[in-house]
């Protein structure tokens, strides 16, 4: 009998790749951002046709670890990972073994016995990422560890940009807010410091880091530098890191006086982001929030095909090396 | 000061370059060790049926001594015991170390001292020197009983881990420990700036996002104390230096007269803040890594004399305790086996540090901040050598420490310059 060969190559499965992980923008070269940006666009078309869900990731799985509450981006990853046809589990760290204190390490080791094609995690620490690729044999993609870093935030958001303003390279981009507490804004940084857009960080003196130029941007302390910018992108003031005694700002009122983003404060056209949740009334004036120069729910759903892209891409052709070697050198030492 | 067993070796060193900077010997010798004391340097000795070692090629120098151990005893035996931190120091070429007192309990009465003393004697394979806590329990509210301390053998007084934060307590210390003669040794942090740090504050911390611990968090506490040591005349010795802004304050008290020393770690000499992007917690350390002008700044403290000390601020921790998140794991790393492997390869192969420069900082500097006969090669002399191969290189792995714990961060690295013999206070402690 002759040999049946497949002519197609895009209907082979997926060829295994050699692991790779998603933990910082730092991984990515801008190639990379493009291939993932253009993944995205494609799933979005297929979504529009009402294909709402595609064998692509058939018989993978798709874990996702969640130490902290988090509404948009494990929905969208459980979501995304559905549409393309893997099976799904969602662990929280209330009701399970987390909670008897067991030690990540554990957790990691525990959940690595399923092998698992892709950890997805989130974690209030700096680092958890790098902890869990040690110990499992699993893709990892960081959906967001403590103060460091939420590359698929920063993804959705260079995808949001280019979608409605047809670039990324060129524009101004005014960070505006609490950026020392913000794993959104250092992936945002990076991710568009990288696409060649210039940022510029605005908020109060205690709420820059020291030393954040040094990633390629500027900094103002006066609002009115957001005036100059193609888009204003607000960060939500976290009210559990402004309480009583932190001293970061006097009061929350202040702060809005000062640095909200308000009509006022905005020429027309510029265009406003925010990765939610919002506080409105404080960070942003709900009349903008709601204008029709606000991408905030075009973010949202570029979250569920960006994220499809970047499971797509590390279970296909892989996004990036970088990490998977320092990762591989921590866990030999 | 010193608790731990004297040896009555008889052995000869044959041809081995014997440096002692201070005693001004220089050169190519014999070295004869009779009954644990030296008897004699020379050419063509006689052996006396002797011991001989071989010590051609190999560098014979005043054996270590580190002014800052953490030996985790009483409390934290599975970290570190005496037994196994005095045999890890000897793998280091140390003859002598002194130890911190931030145990569990804590070292604030003579009875726990005592009792730290005598397994000393009995277990330690170098001689240990122990600190007493300079407040009850280090709560930094009463001074502990100085007098009654020193009496029992402490080798001076210490809060380390954590700051004298009161300015009046601080003199009252001061004041009070000048009756017993012996050291106040600070650990430099202003606690409300260093609140919460994880790494040094600056261009990297700004990147990963995390809590920075300021170089002036250090340096405001430095400028304090030395100011307070001005105004009562009395000396003390600042901890771990980390800052450049530090290094210059001591550099202008001992300008104006401040008896001040100082010292430094080999990972703040040989590492930057840069090392934090591994998020290994091995580089995670109070005071942190800082930027490559302060290890700079450090480097020239050292060389020039302003810091008189190489410390390791050898600090065993449990494998799980680090296999952790970076911002979970506790600060402190170990050091005693590595300090001169690193240093001779950061600094002295590099031309940054002159190898006698290095020996005497690690030997004859430490032991004289804390007021201990400094150790040296001259004719009656007590045996305290370490004989080192500077061409002898190694991969440092977990498997080769004599530690109880195997948190170095220099894991994987490979490093030059091996001790192959310590003799402390007469007797053989290490033979590799």
């Amino acid at each position: 009998m002759a040999e049946i060969r497949v002519m197609r190559e895009d209907l082979l499965p997926p060829k295994e790749p050699p692991r790779r992980h998603l933990i910082s923008i730092g991984d990515l070269q801008r190639e990379d951002v493009e291939r993932l940006l253009g993944t995205a666009r494609n799933f979005e078309r297929s979504l529009e046709r009402e294909l709402k869900k595609l064998p692509t990731l058939r018989g993978k799985t798709v874990v996702n670890v969640f130490y902290e509450s988090s509404t948009r981006t494990s929905s969208s990853f459980e979501l995304a990972a559905k549409r393309l046809s893997a099976d799904t589990m969602s662990i929280k760290s209330t009701g399970s073994s987390v909670d008897k204190g067991e030690s990540l390490k554990d957790t990691a080791l525990t959940l690595g016995a399923y092998d698992p094609d892709v950890i997805v995690i989130r974690h209030p620490q700096i680092g958890a990422p790098q902890l869990v690729a040690r110990y499992t044999g699993a893709h990892i993609v960081n959906a967001g560890d403590g103060k460091h870093q939420h590359p698929t935030q920063a993804l959705l958001d260079l995808y949001t940009i280019q979608e409605e303003l047809g670039r990324i390279e060129g524009l101004h981009v005014a960070i505006v807010g609490d950026v020392l507490h913000s794993r959104v804004a250092r992936s945002n940084i990076q991710a568009l410091a990288l696409m060649g857009a210039r940022v510029t960080l605005v908020g109060p003196p205690p709420l820059i880091p020291r030393g954040i130029e040094a990633m390629g941007c500027e900094v103002s302390y006066e609002i009115d530098a957001i005036k100059a910018a193609d888009v204003v992108y607000v960060l939500r003031m976290q009210q559990e890191r402004m309480a009583e005694g932190a001293n970061y700002v006097p009061s929350l009122r202040e702060y809005t006086a000062r640095w909200g983003v308000t009509p006022q404060r905005l020429r027309p056209g510029q265009k406003v982001m925010h990765p939610g949740p919002m506080n409105r009334g404080v960070e942003i004036d709900p009349v903008v929030a709601d204008a029709a120069d606000a991408l905030i729910e075009q973010q949202v759903r570029s979250g569920l095909v960006v994220r499809m892209a970047v499971l797509y891409d590390l279970l296909t052709h892989g996004p990036a090396g970088v990490q998977a070697a320092a990762v591989h050198e921590i866990g030999a030492a | 000061m010193l608790f731990g067993k004297q040896g009555r070796e008889d052995l000869i060193v044959r041809g081995a370059h014997v440096i002692d900077t201070a005693a001004g010997v220089d050169a190519v010798l014999d070295v004869r060790v009779d009954g644990g004391t030296i008897a004699q340097l020379g050419t063509n000795l006689e052996t006396n049926a002797h011991r001989i070692v071989d010590g051609r090629g190999l560098v014979l120098a005043p054996a270590f001594v580190d002014p800052h151990v953490h030996l985790r005893t009483p409390g934290r035996e599975d970290e570190e015991t005496i037994a196994s931190g005095t045999a890890a120091a000897a793998a280091g070429g140390y003859c002598a170390i002194l130890a911190m007192p931030n145990t569990e309990p804590v070292v604030d009465s003579a009875a726990v001292l005592g009792s730290l003393g005598e397994t000393a004697e009995a277990e330690g394979e170098v001689p240990v020197g122990f600190l007493a806590a300079i407040t009850r329990n280090e709560d930094g509210a009463e001074l502990t009983e100085m007098v009654e301390l020193a009496d029992a053998g402490a080798a001076g007084f210490t809060d380390d881990g954590r700051p004298v934060v009161a300015p009046g307590l601080m003199r009252r210390a001061l004041q009070y420990s000048s009756v017993t003669g012996r050291r106040l040794a600070l650990h430099c942090e202003e606690p409300t700036l260093s609140k919460n740090g994880q790494m040094h504050e600056g261009a990297v911390s700004a990147e990963l996002g995390f809590a920075g611990y300021p170089s002036v968090a250090e340096s405001l506490m430095v400028e304090r104390d030395l100011a307070l040591a001005a105004y009562e005349g009395q000396p003390l010795h600042l901890m771990h230096l980390s800052a450049r802004e530090s290094v210059e304050a001591l550099s202008r008290a001992q300008v104006a007269g401040v008896v001040a020393t100082g010292e430094v770690t080999p990972h703040h000499l040989c590492l930057t803040d840069e090392a934090v992007r591994s998020l290994d917690p091995n580089v995670k350390m109070n005071p942190p890594l800082r930027a490559e002008e302060d290890r700079q700044a450090l480097i020239a403290g050292l060389r020039d004399g302003t810091i008189a000390a190489v410390a390791t601020d050898h600090a065993p921790h449990a494998r799980h305790e680090k296999e952790v998140p970076f911002e979970a794991a506790p600060f402190g790393v170990i050091g005693l086996e590595t300090a001169f492997s690193a240093l001779y390869t950061h600094l002295v192969e590099p031309g940054l540090l002159k190898l006698d420069t290095l020996l005497e900082r690690m030997s004859a500097g430490p032991a004289r901040a804390y007021g201990l006969e400094p150790p040296r090669i001259a004719v009656g002399a007590p045996a305290n050598l370490v004989m080192l191969d500077l061409q002898a290189s190694r991969r440092v792995s977990e498997t080769e420490f004599r530690s109880r714990s195997s948190n170095s961060w220099l894991l994987g690295e490979t490093v030059k310059g091996q001790v192959r013999l310590t003799i402390a206070a007469g007797r053989v402690a290490f033979d590799g």
